[in-house]
């Protein structure tokens, strides 16, 4: 089973402290890999403007390297930070790794032009067609995201022992918001792409557990023919897609997330306030309704971060922390592992209906049933 | 050159060995009651007083030879239009079980069932015996480990399908948003009862089938919904509370609709939905028939036509001059006499042409879904050659429908319906569920529910398949009432009740494994197995061996 754990805090802090979170829940993991996702950045070594897109991935060879710095030349991208992790690559499983990308850009200046969602479009564009240079070529480069203000590591091994071996202890990269979970997808065979967290323009998520409904959910996306609804090496990568699509798409309330993928009975739905809009909207969304067992830890752009459960709630999560610093994780282990000086008393486990929202000002969570009134868009 | 009389030796004669059913019986346990004879509704079986011979070996000169012994027989009348149909009935109301059909493989009569010119025609099924391609798929991907299983008897399960136009998200969260019209949408359960007219049902059957389906509805909670096929419906039921169980047919044949029309006014709700028939999987590219024997009084009227004559409907609607002007023109005509307040959808017989009707659909906003029924689909009256060598099977069919629709990203807004041989072998919901998975958002079922709900007679051997004579043992086809009221309408209730019952158990024992419980698993083709490599391959679907 994977292991999640995520942090939030109003101070960055280094990921190492999270990778230790994972050590504590490590009974229930297979310590096959390690999927981070950092936002909010801070680096020692360079003094980083939050506007500019951060590059994420592998180039596991020198010729892949050059490939991509061709790409993004040729797209305008000007290279503003190359971080160098202080790798140890003898504790890398992976004999194939060139180099770790983590490189800061600068938006091509023919870009000033676009609106921010077609500039939001076009980066997501540029790291598919780094993808598919790297598909094209063995899988030789590979490339987890292109964002501003957003960090993607993922490799296969114990995950402290991945810390350890990319140098994270040393704290030279710091994040407000840390997503971390522990495991490749050994169920299907290793693939990094199959990785959690997934990212689709700026939205990330994780999960654990199985989603048993993926092939409809999948066919279904695949079908809208938007560019970044591909890959799928995980039946879990539909969790992000689907909140990219609710949010970005339809551009609904993020409480719709929890409506559109464990929607409510009828029953329950004749005496919502807004029961005829949401009965709409699951047979609209019918092909994206989850059957779970599934936890989602969701994070958006603007570094909201969510937690939901499937409509059966077979999967745990916790969530627990203070004003200004809050955790999630699978375990409870996790979080106390991660927030230790908290008031333990007030931490929560949501049930079937609820979404926990901790706001970007992360002074306290928010605890949204499902039954409750839906902030209605002026659709409902 | 004169034949020799003494020898049946007609090219059309036919000894009992050469009949499809060879009625056995046995002197030592009957008891001369009659019951059987009475009872056969084709007049087959005739007890009679026979002779026989009793020889011996005599040595004196004053006595004779042989003795002669009287005894009760069975005579089966060798007459095409009068052979034994294999229905039973006899051993159903035989009280010593001295007399039973058996069926007969090396039969001749199908060489000789053309008296007259007629090309044979029957009612019921393809009559293909064995394990269909539906009857050899498994449910392969099982939950276990990597997720828990559900359980089928404590957890909630959602199973209900959507029958009507489902727009896109966007576009209905821009209606909701403008206040634009959202198509009818219905939430049925997936089995539904297939179009079966009254008419060719009897009154009795039809009666029992509406109060099964009101109890499943109303006190089970299984929102089970009926097509009558072509032909209308009673004035009653149109005006009734019911009518919202009912998906109303027309065809090509108009038969019933001046009183649908006329009841409109007075409808207390809406019927469920309007299905078009443009083709039937067992007669494709054939009208409806119903045969002279069964257009009673009642049928005269509700249809509009004398008593007692052939109701033929044409194989095409009179409107139809393309696909875009019957197809569209119809539908939108029909949505718009129920005030666009009820799903309107067309019905075709699978064909290898399904796709081009289905990529119109997706054009027309108004089109509510598809139906699509195989070639294993039943009927009341057909030829033989209709039935049993026109016409696509319903997997292959749907599926490629199917797939079309995801290439589009069209699947949740097209509901694509199927039929054909669904649980022809009683494996219903294992039939049913593996058409679901394959695409389906739900199923038709004639024959089984016939068979389960009314205990039809009928089988794959070309038992009984007297549908269009009207002269069905049990009283299910039959317009006589001598014959229908052997029907008791509340028995057929309580069958259909028990029915949906079990279907709605066995779905959930096939949804749990496989880790499903909030949606129905359409299009869940990972989950399918089969063990024939060629069918796996045209299905999309995995081999299994």
């Amino acid at each position: 089973m994977c292991r999640l754990a995520m942090k939030t805090a109003n101070k960055p802090f280094s990921p190492f402290s999270v990778l230790t979170a994972m050590e504590a829940m490590q009974e229930g993991y297979d310590g096959s890999g390690l999927g981070l996702l950092l936002r909010g950045l801070e680096f020692t070594d360079y003094k980083y403007n939050q506007e500019d897109p951060v590059l994420s991935g592998i180039a596991h060879t020198e010729a892949a390297l050059s490939r991509l710095h061709a790409i993004m030349n040729e797209r305008g991208f000007v290279l503003k930070y190359d971080h160098e992790f202080d790798t140890d690559m003898s504790k890398i499983e992976a004999k194939d790794r060139h180099k770790y990308v983590l490189r800061v850009f600068k938006k091509p200046e023919a870009w000033n032009s676009l609106t921010k969602e077609q500039t939001e479009h076009e980066m997501m564009l540029t790291r598919l067609a780094l993808r598919a240079d790297g598909e094209a070529n063995n899988g030789d480069l590979t490339a987890f995201s292109l964002w501003p203000d957003v960090a993607m590591i993922k490799e296969v091994g114990w995950p402290l022992g991945v810390g350890e071996a990319l140098g994270l202890e040393s704290g030279r990269i710091k994040s407000r918001v840390c997503m971390a979970q522990g495991r490749q997808n050994t169920n299907w065979g290793i693939n990094l792409y199959a990785c959690h967290p997934f990212f689709i323009e700026g939205i990330a998520t994780m999960t654990n557990g199985e989603n048993t409904a993926f092939l409809p959910i999948k066919d279904w996306l695949s079908g809208k023919g938007f560019p970044g609804y591909i890959g799928y090496q995980s039946d879990s990568e539909v969790f992000a897609h689907i909140l990219h699509y609710v949010t970005n798409q339809l551009k609904l309330p993020l409480q719709a997330y929890k409506h559109v993928i464990t929607p409510l009975k009828n029953s329950e739905l004749s005496a919502h306030p807004q029961g005829d809009f949401l009965r709409g909207l699951r047979d609209v969304c019918r092909r994206l309704i989850i059957d779970g067992p599934n936890a989602v830890i969701g994070t958006l752009a603007d570094e909201t971060t969510i937690l939901v459960m499937d409509a059966k709630k077979m999967r745990p999560a916790t969530v627990g922390g203070k004003p200004g610093e809050w955790a999630i994780a699978s375990e409870m282990c996790g979080v106390d592992a991660m927030i230790p000086d908290r008031d333990r008393s007030k931490d929560f486990q949501p049930m079937r209906e609820h979404t926990i929202i901790i706001p970007p000002d992360r002074q306290e969570i928010e605890i949204w049933s499902q039954f409750d009134q839906f902030p209605l868009t002026q659709a409902a | 050159m004169v034949s020799i009389r003494s020898i049946s030796s007609d090219p059309g004669s036919l000894s009992p060995n050469d009949l499809p059913w060879i009625i056995e019986h046995r002197e030592d346990r009957c008891t001369l009651c009659g019951k059987c004879a009475a009872v056969c509704p084709v007049n087959t079986l005739k007890l009679t007083y026979m002779r026989k011979r009793m020889p011996k070996i005599v040595l004196s000169s004053t006595e004779r030879g042989s003795s002669y012994k009287t005894f009760v027989g069975i005579r089966q009348n060798t007459d095409v239009g009068r052979r034994c149909i294999g229905c039973g009935s006899c051993a159903m109301v035989c009280p010593n079980e001295a007399i039973h059909p058996t069926h007969n493989k090396t039969d001749r009569y199908r060489f000789q069932n053309t008296k007259g010119g007629e090309a044979p025609k029957r009612g019921g099924r393809r009559n293909e015996p064995g394990p269909t391609l539906l009857d050899k798929i498994s449910f392969n991907r099982i939950s276990m480990l990597t997720d828990p299983a559900l359980d089928a008897g404590r957890h909630e399960f959602s199973m209900n399908t959507l029958l009507g136009r489902v727009l896109p998200p966007e576009e209905f969260i821009r209606r909701q948003t403008t206040g634009e019209w959202i198509p009818p949408v219905r939430e049925i359960f997936p089995f539904i009862i297939g179009s079966m007219s009254f008419g060719a049902l009897s009154p009795n059957m039809w009666l029992g089938l509406l109060q099964g389906v009101a109890y499943c509805n109303e006190v089970l909670g299984i929102p089970v919904v009926m097509a009558t096929g072509e032909g209308g419906c009673p004035p009653w039921v149109l005006k009734s509370p019911f009518l919202k169980y009912i998906i109303l047919q027309i065809a090509s044949g108009y038969f019933g609709w001046d009183e649908i029309i006329r009841a409109i006014p007075e409808m207390q709700c809406d019927p469920a939905a309007i299905e078009i028939k443009y083709g039937q999987g067992a007669k494709p590219g054939d009208g409806g028939l119903l045969m002279w024997y069964k257009v009673s009084k009642l049928i005269a009227r509700l249809r509009g036509v004398p008593e007692g004559v052939d109701l033929p409907s044409p194989p095409v609607h009179q409107t139809l001059y393309s696909i875009e002007e019957s197809v569209m023109k119809m539908i939108q005509t029909m949505s718009m006499a129920f005030n666009f307040k009820v799903p309107v959808y067309p019905k075709i017989s699978g064909s290898n042409s399904a796709k081009s009707v289905l990529n119109n659909l997706v054009r027309n906003p108004y089109a509510g879904a598809l139906m699509i029924d195989g070639i294993d689909g039943g009927t009341g009256a057909a030829y033989n050659v209709s039935m049993d060598a026109t016409g696509h099977p319903i997997a292959s069919n749907l599926r490629e429908c199917y797939l079309d629709l995801c290439a589009q990203g069209k699947q949740n807004e097209i509901p694509l319906f199927a039929a054909g041989g669904v649980g022809k072998n009683g494996n219903i919901t294992q039939n049913g569920m593996a058409l679901i998975m394959l695409g389906a958002s739900g199923v038709h079922m004639g024959k089984f529910i016939m068979q389960s709900a009314a205990g039809c007679l009928g089988n794959e051997q070309n038992r009984c398949n007297v549908c269009n004579l009207g002269i069905c043992p049990k009283g299910i086809t039959s317009q006589n009432p001598k014959i229908y009221r052997r029907l008791d309408p509340d028995r057929v209730a309580e069958r259909v009740a028990e029915t949906f019952m079990s279907i709605q158990t066995e779905m959930k024992k096939v949804m749990a494994p496989l880790g499903r419980s909030q949606s129905l698993p359409i299009g869940m083709s990972d989950a399918l197995g089969i063990g024939d490599k060629d069918a796996a391959e045209r299905l999309n679907i995995r081999y299994v061996c």
